[in-house]
């Protein structure tokens, strides 16, 4: 039997992220050890968790803008509720997710119910949150707490020379999570549901606008959850912290084979998504030689490759029809 | 199995509609109108297009909120704010047209928000199981982990078919759910309809196909222009008295067959050859002569190459073997653009994929073929567009206020024809027809047969599939007959009659 032309695209994610890993440990043989691994996953947990989240919402064939927005609001926000009301900060990143995704719920329903591009709703969110952090503070600030370094010292040992983190490990169980919702749930079905084709997955009988509702308010979750690891990681708030960080959440979920127009797509895709631009970035830095702004370059062609691998996969589907049994 | 033929007249009125009005911008499409479904019976409702049989099943199932009347199941008042609580309620329904999701799985589709569950969590092998027992009833064997947009909308048809039957429902609506399927399927799916009734369902059955609503169907509610013309019993309403209330006029006699009165085109002789075109795993080399002012017939059961022959030819799949000539010069066929500008036509079996553009007005959607031949540096002028246009709501009845109503809002049958109207406005060479009538009332079957006798006296040449051999019967001058993706004969003259085709296609 051939192999479902659904897992065509997870199949070119995992083929680049093998070449690539392939190149790296050819040609620098550091690049094999568990360091390597425990670092990247590390350096790239906060923007995997948000990119969970945001598989979601391109699965239901829409865009979330505010999800950069909201890591650093999160991140003031939390700094303002640890340092300034002296609140444990377990609580206050509770507090914060809890705002996060019901500022999600509310762009959902704006889009769900008045019918209104997401883009736009998302891009309003957007710059509504990052300008809210600087109405709660203007300067970078430290998350002092004795649980904030307990955090990052958190580290359980790899083979090797290695080491998980904790934020490694919340963005292991995000994934995980997200497999789940995805897969095994009746809303996550009813997401790809969506994104395939929405009128019909209305006559269909799946409760559209409550599912985009809660598409939207789990990728504010998943933001704030990443917003609470971001603050814990770097200790610190900063209202610019994380700008730019959807655009890279999106190329992840992309990078990771999801269909940009949503209804087909793997969560575990935009995993190796992220993982995959995090590897261009610990290539280019392990090369030394070349500029950082490569990252972008080699994305960038990874994006267009993949787009248009994507339309090359939709348009067979046309073509391919087998007829008859 | 269970065969109750007998209309129970007796049995209880599972669903009542009382007044039932709904106003869309410019259209009445349903007015005042009372509608009862008994248990254990199927009801045919009839109607031209956009006579409002889809909308009166819309606004049952709370697809489009009512605007006058009440909807009773069961003698309790209903308010279905989407087709979820219908499906909740107890009213399953297949809409007209395949309202599916291609980029699922079949498995997925006939599951959607009916997964078994445990613990919260859907049990996918249970859930798969019961997708194959849902298929089985009509005897699909199918892949159902394959994605649904990678079958034809035969198929489609029956996954969505198989959804509706495999709900526990008291009442089961079917609009327009045979409009592509053969025989053989058809078959089955009344064996399953008769089934369901026994066991007390009320079904709802929308079809342009009179033959079938004499075959299965116990009583007929007629609608006309949004309005009830009234309700009968099948065995005490005569065909042509049917007809007349579809209508409110009597049908204008198509005549006899084409064959016997050929040859009015008098213009050069034109000829185009397809020669060995073939592609593999998709077609067996096929070779076929088509000459101007001539109609080619294509017969064959569903899979059977017809819809693949089409597509090579206009280019939408491209052949790895064989050629096409036009009068000895061999045409370049990489994709449809070339197939247009060397004036060929398709007008595709699936109109809501490949045809209709929904937002464009019914203008629009009419000029399209024609500017696309001419190049869109040459724009048609709008007086002229607008006289097209207006000829061809006029020739083919297509029921809309005005030419600039979006395609999208007219009734399913009309889109069909605004399809039609694009490509015989376009004038091709050579005009492919891929289920050309397919959801189309009997009226308008008529005007069409003529218009394109019209058009072939004019120098066209016509290449008509068709699964309705009657119809094939009807206009051919020469039938091609495809099994297993190979042409395997080919009839002219007085041989052509159903029973030939059938015995070709047995063979
Ligand atoms: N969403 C809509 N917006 C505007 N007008 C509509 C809409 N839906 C249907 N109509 C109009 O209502 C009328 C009835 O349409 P309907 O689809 O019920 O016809 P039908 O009897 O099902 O015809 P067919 O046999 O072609 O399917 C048509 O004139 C159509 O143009
Ligand atoms: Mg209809």
């Amino acid at each position: 039997m051939k192999i479902n032309e659904r897992f065509y695209p997870l199949v070119a994610t995992l083929a680049v992220l093998a070449l690539l890993y392939g190149y790296g440990i050819f040609e620098h043989r550091a690049f094999s050890d568990t360091y390597v691994l425990g670092a990247l996953l590390t350096d790239n947990a906060f923007l995997i968790i948000t990119a969970v989240g945001m598989t979601f919402v391109i699965l239901s064939g829409g865009i979330d803008l505010s999800v950069g927005s909201m890591i650093a609001f999160v991140g003031v926000l939390m700094a303002e509720l640890v340092t300034g009301f002296g609140m444990h900060p377990v609580l206050a990143a509770v507090i914060s997710i809890i705002v996060g995704s019901a500022f999600g719920a509310v762009m959902g329903v704006l889009i769900a119910k008045f019918d209104i591009q997401p883009f736009i709703i998302t891009l309003a969110g957007m710059f509504f949150l990052r300008g809210m952090c600087f109405l709660i503070n203007l300067d970078s600030v430290p998350i002092d707490h004795s649980f904030v370094s307990e955090f990052s010292g958190f580290k359980i040992p790899l083979p090797g020379r290695g080491w998980l983190t904790a934020s490694a490990v919340l963005m292991i169980l995000t994934v995980i999570g997200g497999i789940i919702i995805a897969h095994y749930t009746r809303f996550g079905r009813n997401v790809y549901a969506i994104g395939g084709d929405r009128q019909s997955a209305e006559l269909l009988g799946t409760p559209v606008h409550a599912t985009i509702i809660r598409v939207y308010a789990l990728s504010g979750f998943f933001s704030a959850l990443s917003g609470v690891v971001f603050a814990f990681y770097t200790a610190s708030a900063y209202p610019l912290a994380a700008v730019g960080v959807e655009l890279d959440a999106i190329a992840a979920v992309v990078i990771g084979g999801t269909l940009l127009t949503g209804g087909m797509g793997f969560v575990i895709g935009t995993f190796f998504g992220g993982i995959i631009m995090g590897v261009i970035q610990t290539l280019i830095a392990f090369d030394g030689s070349l500029n950082s702004w490569w990252t972008k370059i080699m994305i960038g062609a990874l994006l267009f490759g993949f787009i248009v691998l994507q339309r090359l996969i939709t348009r067979s589907f046309s073509g391919m029809r087998a007829g008859a049994s | 199995m269970a065969q109750a033929t007998q209309p129970q007249q007796t049995g209880k009125t599972v669903l009542s509609v009382r007044g039932a009005g709904k106003f869309f911008p410019g259209v009445k499409a349903l007015q005042d109108v009372d509608f009862d479904l008994h248990e254990g019976e199927i009801h045919a409702l009839l109607g031209e297009n956009g006579a409002g049989k889809s909308t009166l099943i819309k606004v049952i199932t709370g697809v489009h909120p009512r605007d006058a009347g009440s909807v009773t199941l069961n003698g309790e008042e209903i308010h279905p704010n989407h087709p979820g609580d219908a499906q909740a309620l107890g009213i399953s329904t297949v809409f007209q047209e395949v309202n599916l999701i291609p980029t699922l799985s079949v498995a997925e589709n006939l599951m959607l928000e009916r997964q078994t569950r445990k613990f919260g969590l859907i049990a996918w092998k249970k859930t798969d199981e019961d997708a194959k027992a849902a298929l089985e009833i009509l005897g699909l064997d199918i892949d159902i982990h394959r994605p649904l947009g990678s079958y034809s909308v035969a198929i489609q048809q029956l996954v969505a078919i198989a959804r509706a039957v495999a709900l526990d429902a008291r009442v089961l609506i079917l609009d327009e759910p045979t409009a592509s399927l053969d025989a053989e399927e058809i078959k089955s799916l009344f064996r399953i309809m008769r089934d369901l009734k026994a066991k007390g369902l009320g079904i709802v059955f929308v079809t342009h196909f009179l033959d079938q609503v004499y075959a299965v169907t116990d009583r007929i509610t007629v609608l006309r222009n949004g309005e009830l013309v009234g309700t009968f019993v099948t065995k005490e309403l005569e065909q042509i008295d049917l007809i007349n209330h579809m209508l409110g006029h009597e049908l204008a006699e198509v005549s006899a067959h084409r064959h016997q009165d050929e040859g009015n085109y008098t213009g050069p002789k034109r000829e185009i050859q397809v020669k060995n075109l073939g592609k593999k795993r998709v077609l067996e080399p096929v070779s076929l002569d088509l000459q101007a002012g001539e109609i080619v017939g294509l017969a064959g059961l569903l899979g059977s190459g017809r819809t693949e022959l089409s597509e090579l030819i206009f280019g939408t799949q491209r052949a790895d073997s064989g050629l096409v000539f036009m009068d000895g010069e061999p045409v370049m066929l990489r994709s449809p653009r070339h197939a247009i500008r060397a004036g060929f036509g398709l007008c595709p079996e699936d109109r809501k994929q490949d045809g209709i553009v929904a937002e464009l007005s019914v203008r629009e959607n009419i000029m399209l073929a024609l500017q696309g031949r001419k190049g869109w540096l040459r724009p048609i002028p709008r007086a002229e567009q607008q006289q097209l246009a207006d000829k061809m709501i006029k020739a083919l009845g297509i029921a809309t206020p005005d030419s600039e109503k979006p395609v999208g809002q007219l009734s399913g049958g009309n889109q069909q024809k605004v399809i039609l109207a694009r490509w015989l406005v376009s004038k091709p060479l050579l005009l492919i027809l891929d289920e050309p009538t397919r959801g189309i009332d009997v009226g308008a079957h008529a005007d069409i047969i003529k218009l394109i006798k019209e058009l072939c006296d004019e120098g066209l040449a016509l290449l008509v599939a068709s699964s309705e051999l009657d119809e094939i019967v009807a206009f051919a001058d020469r039938v091609a007959v495809m099994r297993d993706r190979e042409k395997v004969s080919e009839l002219t003259g007085a041989e052509i009659t159903q029973e030939n085709i059938i015995e070709a296609i047995a063979r």
